[in-house]
């Protein structure tokens, strides 16, 4: 395959960024999205230029460090992450766009990374259970319904990417934020600090400076790990509820 | 706690939303009361005069009506702010958009905005039109059936009054589901019961005041 | 003769803080021996913890929670990306919730045997008493383990053992335990007792009178080099199976941390013990950057076969019955599919060496589910691995649920790691290496679903435990900082060696270096090896390494963020790695784990160990790049499982 990219450039965070023109040759439709821009950067250095930077770690869809906007889309037009991403998603002689992450809470770095320390700022508000190592109690102590530990996990498989705020059109955390909440709050072992988790969370994540919701459903349609939309009605939901509970202490 | 609902934008979507039911309980009533037009002046022009002694002899002639006004004046003036606020907060947090653009989320979702400037602007020009009568020429106080006929005799009138509520429309579709889900009330189970009144809701408020400019217009009013 | 190849044998090296007595008395011995600090102390000392894994950030948190100032360090750009995230199958623990017999013995035991008799009782008994602890500190936590209708724990059985005592989180219980780790650092961050660095690599360490005293690290935005300084380190940076170019390792992990401590004086202990996991998706071309894993749980269910005719080209769901060899059945009729990994990589390889081999080039064999739809229908089958099939399907454009898997072994786990005694203090004094950057708990070949149980053990339990010891033995007795003489020769050093890489401004990319040496090792030093190939193999990474320094083209400065360069110079470390993991492979004359010599195997093709003559753990002492490293010796003595010849059929 051969495909024409136009690549987000960006020396450094205080630099003006463009979009730059390449063109990629005897690309196999195996290879993964990161490994076709791998091939581009092989070029690039030996060319004696500046390889296109771009995070990516485990390459297998989970540790969420991958982070393109591919032709308008989080993660390209599949529902993966970019890692996960193959070739086979594109026809030879496309013209494929490639741009970071933009929202004001996520600063570009350089080129393709950005700066999503908000997220992990959003978690040490307050998404935690406070459970000090050797404190905890035998396992089966608290048996857990299976509807309840189901519905924790399927919140807790966010891999925090970014994709949601990616694909927000208002650069929103909601879905980020509101899967964490809804992990640990359905738990009995998240009873204690549900309400100071959901109100401390939400307002970190005010604080970071993303947008609101305005319910388009961008978040959910975007995320990798298939996050429902209705995990942000659960966390607005506990958020009523620990407004009107902490009002009345 | 009225901090905490007013500087969290979980919190003023929650303004949003319950302000916007107020609105949407006003507009449904406002409705019925629209159709008794199709019954003739007498009754419609007696209903307009019951309005203002509602509640008496507990109230005094037209207090009942100033109140619902204050409520709605409050009702209108807080989804505005907090739309405003939060409209200008999202573009805030995407100040650079994407090179690559593509179509995004449903038609309504996308005119909440315009479609609210559109529905802010109109309910001005339907005040000083059918209330106060100030950009009403001959408007005739005490007689609202004439000043509708009046209004829908003109095809500006009809003009602005169905684009307006066309665009009613849609926010409801869109505004009375994503209010449940700010209210936390939405669920998998439920979701499509709420889609389902959303639209009806939306289709019957329109359907309903749409028919008095069609009334008039056919001549069905006049 | 490369002199290399020439070591020299110089002291053992015993383990002197394991405790005697019986071994199940030796943890709480040790604890009970073991100094304290004052709690009131605490904050006064600072500890340096390298990686946010399991170990990594297990420990930190736990560090924390007692009180201690923590320095903490990662490459990513966040503690929740380190590679334990990937982990799919589970976590071991001697619960004993399915009253099927299993008890902590019986883990301890497993696992010795699994590590074909080349780990250390004590520290394998220790892991398996604290495995119990672990399930209930992350259930607290809000670990969303799979559970029964009941509300109780779920709980499968692995590769390797005949109980079922894995606890899980569908595909993703690495995810969920390392999330569970990263949380309880994150409050610890919040509250102001860690400090994190992200997107920081450790470059050196600064040894300071004989005693860890602090590192080297970049800050990979600014390129900015610095200092940081602590009473102890901790090394929780992940093993060393990137050397190899294709793993099933993230792409960022690698062997600097603990590659740098070596060169200043730890030991580096049995370096060629790596795993070779068994059921990874085949590569597809040369264009491919990294291998991905499919969880072992896939045995329980999953068939494997390959045509029992040589280069038998037709579909496979044309291929009849009795025209398949389910060779794990076939070969070892008690554990059948669930074999150990490196039992089970070994039987792939050699069906495929036989020419019975399926996929691209015949490196592959069938992993085969039609039995299992059959039995437990497809809903069922889903519930239980839609996500890997899902995963085998996007890499492959295959559906597992129509035509069978194709698996090959791929390197996954490296059991070697930096010599640790049983504080897990490495021979620098107040150095330590927690999780899988240690060399201590799984001999020659890890278990399945134990890694995330040692690197949380290490974490949350034993380091916090035994760090107390040597704080409070090594009161800090002159403050280290930056202007040091020390400090500032280390730190000038690894200025020099970076800015040597930027300008050498040759013609090959640090990558394909990289590919170089992994292809080699792979072939040499992969899942069979011998005497010849080694040789070969250590005649040649001299070369590469002088290749290295004179061909390396490395854009951009030091001062920004440069990918290339840090690949360059990870690079140049595992081009002396690698050099020792096959002079390790080389002198280990005998078969055990994942270490196969041909030259050293049963009439039927099995492993064959020599416990008179290697029962013991190789600790290596650098002596310089390219020059010959002494061996220490640590013997093995196993007073409660006796060395027999593994056997699983």
């Amino acid at each position: 395959m051969k495909l024409t990219l136009r690549v987000w450039r960006q020396h450094n965070a205080d630099a003006d960024g463009t979009m730059s023109t390449y063109e990629v040759d005897g690309i196999s439709p195996d290879m993964s999205f990161l490994e076709m821009l791998d091939t581009l950067n092989e070029e690039l250095i030996l060319k004696g230029e500046d390889p296109v930077a771009f995070d990516h770690d485990c390459r297998e869809g989970i540790c969420g460090a991958c982070s393109l906007v591919i032709n308008g889309d989080a993660h390209g037009p599949e529902r993966t992450t970019t890692c996960q991403l193959h070739m086979r998603s594109f026809k030879d002689g496309d013209t494929i766009d490639v741009e970071p992450w933009r929202a004001s809470a996520f600063p570009v770095i350089k080129d393709l990374v950005v700066d999503r320390s908000a997220f992990d700022r959003i978690i040490q508000a307050g998404g935690y259970i406070t459970a000090p190592t050797g404190a905890a109690p035998e396992a089966h102590a608290t048996p857990v319904p299976k509807p309840d530990a189901d519905f924790a996990f399927e919140h807790a498989e966010c891999i925090g990417c970014g994709a949601c705020v990616a694909a927000c059109p208002n650069g929103a955390a909601m879905l980020f934020t509101s899967a964490k909440i809804n992990h640990l709050n359905v738990l009995p072992q998240g009873a204690p600090e549900r309400e100071t988790r959901v109100l401390d969370m939400v307002e970190q994540m005010d604080e970071e400076g993303f947008g609101g919701c305005t319910l388009t459903g961008e978040c959910a349609t975007a995320c990798p790990k298939g996050i429902p939309l209705m995990s942000i009605t659960g966390m607005n939901k506990e958020w009523l509820r620990a407004t009107r509970r902490v009002g009345k202490r | 706690m009225a901090r905490t609902v007013w500087d969290s934008t979980v919190g003023k979507k929650t303004v949003m939303a319950v302000s916007g039911l107020i609105m949407l309980l006003y507009l449904v009533v406002h409705m019925i009361g629209n159709l008794k037009i199709f019954f003739g002046a007498g009754e419609f022009n007696h209903y307009a005069h019951w309005l203002r002694t509602v509640g008496e002899p507990f109230m005094h002639y037209e207090w009942t009506l100033w109140l619902v006004r204050v409520v709605l004046v409050v009702a209108v003036v807080a989804h505005a702010v907090s739309a405003y606020q939060l409209s200008r907060r999202d573009i805030r947090a995407r100040p650079r958009k994407y090179v690559h653009k593509r179509p995004r989320a449903s038609y309504a979702t996308r005119t909440m905005r315009w479609g609210g400037i559109i529905l802010g602007l109109f309910i001005v020009w339907h005040i000083l039109d059918l209330t106060t009568g100030t950009v009403h020429p001959g408007f005739q106080p005490g007689h609202p059936y004439q000043n509708v006929v009046d209004t829908f005799s003109t095809w500006y009138g009809n003009v602005i009054y169905i684009v307006a509520m066309l665009a009613l429309g849609l926010h409801i579709r869109h505004g009375f589901w994503s209010a449940a889900q700010t209210l936390g009330v939405g669920s998998r189970t439920r979701d499509r019961a709420l889609k389902t009144v959303a639209d009806i809701l939306a289709l019957l408020l329109t359907a309903g005041f749409i028919a008095v400019p069609v009334g008039v217009m056919t001549g069905v009013v006049s | 003769m490369n002199s290399y190849a020439d070591y020299m044998t110089g002291e053992a090296v015993a383990d002197a803080k394991a405790p005697s007595g019986p071994v199940h008395e030796r943890w709480d011995k040790r604890r009970f021996e073991a100094k304290l600090v004052n709690p009131a102390n605490r904050r006064k000392h600072t500890v340096i913890v390298v990686g946010t894994g399991l170990a990594g950030g297990s420990a930190g948190a736990t560090l924390a929670e007692q009180g201690y100032h923590v320095v903490q360090f990662c490459y990513q750009d966040s503690p929740r990306r380190a590679h334990s995230i990937a982990a799919q199958g589970g976590i071991n623990a001697a619960k004993n919730y399915r009253n099927d017999g299993d008890s902590v013995h019986r883990l301890f035991y497993d696992t010795v045997k699994g590590g074909d008799f080349r780990a250390r009782e004590s520290n394998v008994h220790r892991l398996a008493q604290i495995s119990v602890e672990i399930i209930d500190q992350c259930v607290a936590q809000g670990v969303p383990f799979a559970r029964e209708y009941g509300g109780l724990l779920d709980t499968r059985s692995f590769g390797g053992v005949q109980v079922s005592r894995t606890f899980y989180a569908r595909g993703q219980t690495g995810q969920q335990l390392l999330l569970g780790a990263y949380q309880a650092l994150s409050r610890q961050i919040a509250a102001g007792n860690v400090e994190l660095h992200p997107r920081t690599e450790m470059l050196d360490l600064i040894v300071v009178d004989g005693r860890a005293r602090g590192i080297v690290a970049r800050d990979l935005v600014t390129g900015k080099i610095d200092t940081y300084f602590a009473d102890a380190v901790v090394l929780a940076s992940g093993g060393y199976g990137n050397v190899f170019y294709l793993s099933t390792n993230a792409m960022n992990s690698n062997a600097t941390a603990v590659w740098r401590a070596h060169r200043r004086g730890a030991y580096f202990a049995n370096p060629c013990f790596t795993q070779i996991h068994p059921t990874c998706i085949p590569r597809t071309g040369d264009h491919q950057s990294k291998l991905t894993l499919m969880s072992e749980s896939l045995r329980n269910d999953g068939r494997i076969w390959v045509p029992k005719a040589k280069g038998d080209q037709r579909p496979p769901n044309e291929i009849p019955e009795d025209e398949r060899d389910y060779y794990l059945e076939r070969i070892y009729p008690s554990f059948g599919n669930l074999v150990p990994r490196d039992i089970a990589s070994r039987a792939a390889k050699n069906v495929c060496d036989e020419g019975r081999g399926v996929g691209p080039g015949g490196q592959g064999v069938y992993l085969d589910f039609a039995d299992a739809i059959r039995r437990m229908g497809r809903k069922a089958v889903e519930a239980k691995y839609g996500n890997l099939f899902d995963m085998y399907q996007r890499i492959t454009d295959e559906d597992p649920y129509e035509v069978p898997m194709r698996i090959y072994p791929a390197v996954h786990y490296t059991m070697g790691g930096l010599w640790v005694d049983y504080d897990l203090q490495t021979t620098v004094p107040g150095l330590f290496a927690i999780g899988e950057a240690n060399f201590s708990d799984h001999g020659a070949n890890r278990l399945g679903a134990s890694a995330l149980m040692q690197g949380l053990a290490d974490g949350y339990f034993v380091l916090p435990a035994t760090i107390n010891d040597y704080l409070a033995r090594n009161p800090h007795k002159d403050e280290v900082d930056a202007g040091h003489p020390v400090a500032q020769e280390v730190l000038a050093e690894t200025e020099d060696r970076l800015n040597l890489l930027l300008s050498v401004d040759g013609d090959r990319t640090p990558d394909s270096f990289h590919r170089e040496v992994g292809e080699l090792m792979w072939e040499f030093c992969g899942m069979a090896r011998t005497d010849s190939g080694l040789r070969k193999a250590l005649e040649r990474i001299p070369q590469i390494r002088e290749e290295f320094w004179r061909r390396i083209k490395v854009p951009g400065t030091g001062e920004e963020f440069n990918q290339s360069l840090e690949k360059a110079n990870r690079v140049v470390d595992y081009l002396e790695l690698a050099e020792l993991m096959c002079l390790d492979a080389l002198h280990r004359a005998e078969s055990c784990g994942g270490h196969f010599r041909e030259e050293s195997q049963t009439p039927d093709g099995e492993a064959a160990r020599k416990d008179e003559e290697f029962g013991y753990a190789a600790a290596w002492e650098f002596t310089g790049t390219g020059e010959a490293p002494v061996l220490h010796k640590e013997d093995l003595v196993f007073e409660y499982v006796h060395p027999t010849q593994r056997s699983y059929a």
